[in-house]
């Protein structure tokens, strides 16, 4: 896809440093690790979710169980979307029951997304309470929702995108704000 | 989030009519989407709203339990709207034609028709007149492709890969429509296939086809890592093309006792109902090697797939 940088907003290290704040503050939020479960969205969620569980050990000392959630089968543009859906598998191996649970995802946009993932979460459990965080917000969102912790506020235009890069998927550590060369209304339903 | 176009997936067809001409990459599209949609049939809260507001009707014009109910069940996991018509008691007992009962259906602004029909071609004679997605539950001795599908994820499954593999598929295969959605899925993935029957149930220019034909079943357990053992229509022995079922029994019936002489014992698959002590011995069909269950469970899995995939706009390109 084609696209061009406009800006550099982190870097390895500033991604780094971005996710240990985010760990420590989860941590001081729900005072320690007791009932807490990380549940990443794919699918750089997955990887923060996981960076984000290394980081707590660390500094709590405790292991807090992580999940992987897929939620392409809950989204309200599943048939508006102009491509075939690449429904990939929720991995969630522990009790969602009663549990704190933190939703991890790159970059929070419209809503509609993490709508989903609650929706898709409810139908695995009833938690008692679900937390969102995210390493970007860029604004413009079409519903309700805001995230307990945020990464990096970055107000974007419409014409623009945050893309996060993880070295798992992508190589390198990085946040970039880039101008897409495509319509708006493809790019918008491809980042929704 | 965004992902690269590289990923994107495509089908060739808006329908699903057989399995004829598809694609390895299309079929492993179909059988990776039904493996992740495994997962929703063993949640607590079995069902999804993936399909809502999507209506669903199921035209049975044959009898049928196992791939109704399938159908069916797929259709309810994922939230859509669902209505069945059956033969009996329908206005075709009146004389309504195919094309009729299907317009009037759709006038009902219906998203998606399943049929399945005595008549082969009779899917594709509704996909080409209806703005419906059609998918083929059976029609006639053409194909049964979401059977192909099912039997191919429940191979997968066991052996991990389908290529190479050795199959063979038994019994009245001139009249099958799941040896056929079989055969062409099987070669699709590049798995060797052997048909195996008696002369009279064995179709002509078979191997043209491009599989190996045998008249023993014997050399047909000796061959395979798979057997797909078919159902025996008691009609065949009326129509003369059998001397009588205890005759095909003692010759083509799948008996431990054959499989016994086997260096390994194949797989053994049925697409159901099974006719126990004809084709499949009752032990045989309960042993160990018997993957007849898992085939069921992955049936609502592929048809899932198979309604999600469609069910979504195609690739404006």
């Amino acid at each position: 896809m084609n696209f061009r940088v406009k800006a550099k907003l982190a870097d390895a290290e500033g991604v780094r440093r971005t996710l240990t704040r985010l760990a420590h503050e989860i941590i001081e939020r729900n005072r320690g690790l007791e009932n807490l479960a990380l549940v990443g969205m794919r699918t750089r969620g997955v990887h923060i979710a996981q960076r984000l569980r290394t980081l707590i050990k660390e500094i709590e000392g405790g292991d807090v169980p992580s999940g992987v959630l897929d939620v392409t089968l809950y989204r309200d543009d599943f048939r508006l979307k102009f491509r075939r859906p690449q429904v990939q598998v929720t991995q969630i191996d522990f009790d969602v029951d009663e549990k704190n649970i933190i939703l991890v995802d790159d970059v929070i946009y419209t809503g509609r997304t993490v709508r989903a993932a609650m929706d898709a979460l409810m139908d695995l459990g009833r938690a008692a309470r679900i937390q969102l965080v995210v390493l970007v917000d860029r604004g413009h969102r079409e519903l309700p929702i805001r995230a307990d912790f945020v990464g990096k506020n970055v107000p974007t235009s419409i014409g623009e995108e945050v893309r996060v890069r993880m070295t798992e998927s992508d190589g390198e550590d990085a946040i970039l704000l880039v101008e897409s060369d495509e319509t708006q209304e493809e790019d918008r339903t491809h980042v929704v | 989030m965004s992902s690269d176009r590289s990923q994107d997936r495509q089908l060739s067809s808006r329908h699903l009519l057989g399995l004829e001409g598809m694609s390895a990459e299309e079929i492993n599209y179909f059988l990776d989407t039904a493996e992740t949609l495994k997962e929703v049939l063993d949640r607590p809260i079995k069902k999804v709203p993936t399909l809502r507001g999507v209506t669903v009707v199921n035209l049975f014009f044959e009898a049928s339990t196992r791939t109704r109910l399938s159908f069916e069940l797929a259709e309810k996991r994922l939230s859509a709207d669902i209505m069945n018509f059956s033969k009996t008691g329908s206005s075709v007992s009146k004389g309504e034609t195919l094309l009729d009962t299907a317009r009037n259906i759709e006038a009902m602004r219906i998203d998606v028709v399943v049929i399945r029909h005595q008549s082969a071609g009779a899917a594709r004679y509704l996909a080409e007149r209806l703005r419906s997605v059609v998918i083929n539950a059976g029609d006639g001795a053409h194909e049964h492709p979401t059977q192909g599908l099912l039997d191919l994820l429940t191979l997968r499954q066991k052996f991990g890969d389908i290529k190479g593999l050795k199959v063979a598929i038994i019994g009245d295969v001139a009249h099958s429509r799941v040896a056929k959605s079989n055969l062409y899925g099987l070669k699709a993935l590049g798995a060797e296939v052997m048909v195996c029957a008696p002369p009279t149930l064995m179709p002509r220019g078979v191997d043209a086809l491009g599989v190996k034909v045998c008249y023993k079943v014997d050399e047909a357990i000796a061959w395979a890592d798979a057997l797909n053992i078919l159902r025996l229509q008691l009609e065949r022995q009326e129509a003369g093309l059998l001397p009588s079922l205890r005759e095909y029994a003692m010759t083509f019936g799948i008996t431990l006792k054959r499989l016994e002489k086997a260096r390994k014992t194949p797989v053994i698959l049925h697409p159901g109902p099974m006719n126990r002590g004809v084709e499949i011995e009752s032990a045989v069909a309960d042993s160990g090697a018997s993957v007849i269950l898992d085939q069921v469970t992955n049936g609502v899995a592929v048809r899932m797939a198979v309604l999600v995939l469609l069910s979504t706009p195609e690739v404006m390109v």
